[in-house]
């Protein structure tokens, strides 16, 4: 599903809005929560998922065709975390505790 | 550092669409049921200038319960992943945004 085919389903579903409006509504979506993780804050949605952006330290790194170290500067990286009840839906209505029941310490972290 | 919700969410969509603020919180509720259900049916969703979700199916593996030490088979299971867009990588850092609008 591409951001088209969700605005073109929505539009099916909602024959009494306008077409640039439902652009509009899912353009504002994304568009506030990215500049939410800009301000470096987080988005929470119940049941959905949380974003947020993750720092990354400043790293040397290597060039891995000349193994040259080169400097890599400190970062943000947006990160989403799926919410409880969209992990048990992609995992057909399966409970996380039965999957989780054995779940070793790195996925813990 | 703030959190915003839902109730952000369908504010700003009252504000920029002017629909009532009942209807903004209904319709953000069905885009991520939309999403949500394209997920559950296994499908990739991808948001251009934004990112990509997508579910990986993972296999059966031996773990070990960590208080115990006992070996435990992990079941096959599917994980949800988030690949950010280099826009949204880029607006994130206060870079410009790349040139390629719609690359996700």
């Amino acid at each position: 599903m591409t951001k088209s085919e969700l605005i073109a389903q929505l539009a099916a579903e909602n024959p009494h809005l306008r077409q640039p409006d439902i652009e509009l509504i899912v353009a504002t979506i994304f568009e506030e929560i990215t500049a939410a993780l800009a301000r470096g804050d987080r988005v929470e949605l119940r049941g959905f998922g949380a974003f947020s952006a993750k720092r990354r330290d400043a790293r040397t790194g290597r060039n891995p065709r000349t193994g040259a170290a080169v400097p890599v500067a400190g970062k943000a990286v947006p990160y989403f975390k799926p919410g409880k009840e969209l992990r048990e839906r992609v995992n057909g209505g399966q409970p996380q505790a039965l999957l989780r029941a054995a779940r070793t310490p790195e996925q813990v972290a | 550092m703030n959190t915003l919700t839902r109730a952000n969410l369908a504010e700003a969509i009252y504000a920029q669409v002017g629909l009532s603020r009942n209807e903004s919180a209904a319709l953000l509720e069905t885009v991520l049921d939309r999403m949500s259900a394209a997920l559950e049916a296994g499908e990739a969703v991808k948001i251009s200038a934004f990112g990509t979700f997508m579910v990986r199916q993972k296999g059966q593996r031996i773990g070990r319960n960590p208080k115990t030490g006992v070996e435990v088979p992990i079941l096959p299971r599917k994980v949800l992943s988030f690949r950010p867009s280099q826009v949204l990588k880029a607006r994130i850092n206060g870079q410009p945004v790349p040139r390629d609008e719609a690359r996700a």
